[in-house]
């Protein structure tokens, strides 16, 4: 019996049959699509996932003209030395994003790449970023995570509702993340506002939402304000995973309560808010293979990309979306993953 | 966003699915998402006819290669004299009819 070469979602190698193929496509489509009460994808759209886990090439890719934008949320800071230890400033390795791997858009930050450090020492991150777009061409973006958690006592001003959920202080805990959001959109607002009056070309939120529906909440009002402040002023908001977390539980966006919404829900929000890109983040389960885990991918973006009317550019980094969780995600596993998302949901980039 | 977490996975993603950034159109592409909100589709029509060239040609880094030089909107490998960097987006904003965020402060800086 044929078996296929397949990566698992941790990137380690298996091998699948046709019959066991076809099953864990099935059952990831069925997954999402039952979590977030979407449709599961067509049985054409099956049958082409299948053709593309069982092809034996090692690398695939799109069809002439489907390419799409790649943007990115590495804030110009994965060839530090503390990372790959290939001391390159960031404006250099904007540059080699530029013209080495062919970014149609790229992304400044501090190392941190959060907005509450970055308020101290604001001026010196303009100071750079004025200079990345001197000697730049594609468009750039100065990302920053919002962060909630950064503003827990000791490192920040409030209580640490993850010291008083297990207390039973619901009430307590609620209320300090009431008073992080205000922080932090304050925060979100100044630097946002310092970027792009130092000419950037937009704001990238990145990985928001990672501290629950606070966290969520707090981005979309700091981008509602921007919007207001900066017309023309483009912002990203990517998220930090599928499902916004209720860690407060009551929040609620024009009506609508924030815990709980899955990717194309979130889309209508972040839509509302005045975002120009949404970034929707999937989950990988390490315990399954890559063909169960971009069925589920691909099912959760379709319903974005069909019901937006912004560009939608998925999360495709390690771990997220279909892409092992592994340090160096093996060629085969990306660009299936790749070629699945873009062919399938039609989105605008990734 | 999306792809920046891992090191050395770009190029693969790039490989499969991208535009190519400034050795195509992709930069151009780009902005038409983020300045007028176009979907892929709409953009890239956008640029292509500005640039009179087929949608398919907008990913081709040789015909894309001749014509940025030609238009002088910056290449990976610029030629003495070429645009680079703020000069290359002054083009670009002319080009495209669009305005160009840091184009718009370099000019007021030099009185343009």
């Amino acid at each position: 019996m044929e078996k296929f070469h397949m990566r698992m979602g941790d990137g380690s190698a298996t091998e699948l049959s046709e019959s066991e193929l076809r099953r864990d496509l099935e059952d990831g489509t069925k997954d999402a699509a039952e979590r977030a009460k979407i449709p599961p994808l067509s049985q054409n759209e099956l049958a082409y996932l299948f053709d593309v886990y069982s092809s034996p090439a090692r690398f695939v890719g799109v069809d002439r003209g489907n390419e799409v934008i790649f943007s990115y949320d590495n804030g110009a800071g994965k060839s530090k030395e503390d990372i790959t230890e290939i001391p390159l400033h960031r404006v250099q390795e904007a540059q080699v994003y530029e013209k080495f791997l062919g970014a149609d858009m790229a992304d400044f930050g501090h190392i941190d790449y959060s907005f509450k450090p970055v308020k101290s020492i604001v001026t010196f991150e303009q100071q750079a970023l004025e200079y990345a777009l001197l000697v730049t061409t594609v468009p750039m973006f100065y990302g920053s995570q919002p962060n909630l958690g950064s503003y827990t006592q000791p490192d920040g001003p409030c209580p640490n509702p993850m010291e008083l959920l297990p207390q039973g202080k619901i009430a307590e805990a609620r209320a300090a993340q009431e008073e992080m959001m205000e922080h932090a959109v304050k925060d979100m607002v100044y630097v946002g506002s310092a970027m792009y009056e130092s000419g950037a070309d937009g704001i990238n939120f990145d990985t928001t939402g990672a501290a629950g529906d606070a966290d969520f909440l707090a981005t979309l009002r700091a981008v509602e304000i921007l919007r207001k402040k900066y017309p023309q002023i483009a912002m990203m908001v990517g998220m930090a995973g599928e499902f916004i977390l209720g860690m407060h539980g009551e929040l609620t966006y024009d009506g609508v309560r924030v815990a709980g919404l899955y990717p194309h829900k979130q889309l209508e929000l972040v839509e509302k808010a005045g975002a120009t890109i949404f970034g929707p983040a999937i989950n990988i389960n390490t315990d399954r293979s890559g063909a169960w885990n971009v069925a589920r991918a691909v099912t959760f973006v379709k319903p974005c990309v069909e019901n937006s009317n912004i560009p939608v550019h998925a999360n495709m980094g390690m771990g997220l979306s279909g892409i092992p969780m592994a340090d160096c995600p093996p060629v085969d596993a990306v660009s299936r993953a790749s070629k699945a998302m873009v062919e399938i949901t039609r989105l605008d980039g990734l | 966003m999306g792809v920046g977490d891992p090191v050395g996975m770009e190029v693969a993603h790039v490989s499969a699915s991208g535009m190519g950034g400034i050795r195509t159109a992709g930069d151009l592409v780009a902005r038409m998402q983020i300045s007028r909100g176009m979907k892929i589709k709409e953009a890239k029509e956008y640029v292509a006819g500005k640039l009179k060239v087929s949608v398919l040609e907008l990913s081709d880094p040789v015909v894309m290669g001749e014509l940025r030089q030609d238009l002088n909107i910056g290449t990976m490998s610029p030629f003495v004299g070429g645009a680079k960097g703020i000069e290359a987006k002054l083009r670009i904003a002319e080009l495209l009819g669009i305005e160009i965020n840091c184009v718009n402060k370099f000019k007021d800086k030099v009185k343009w």
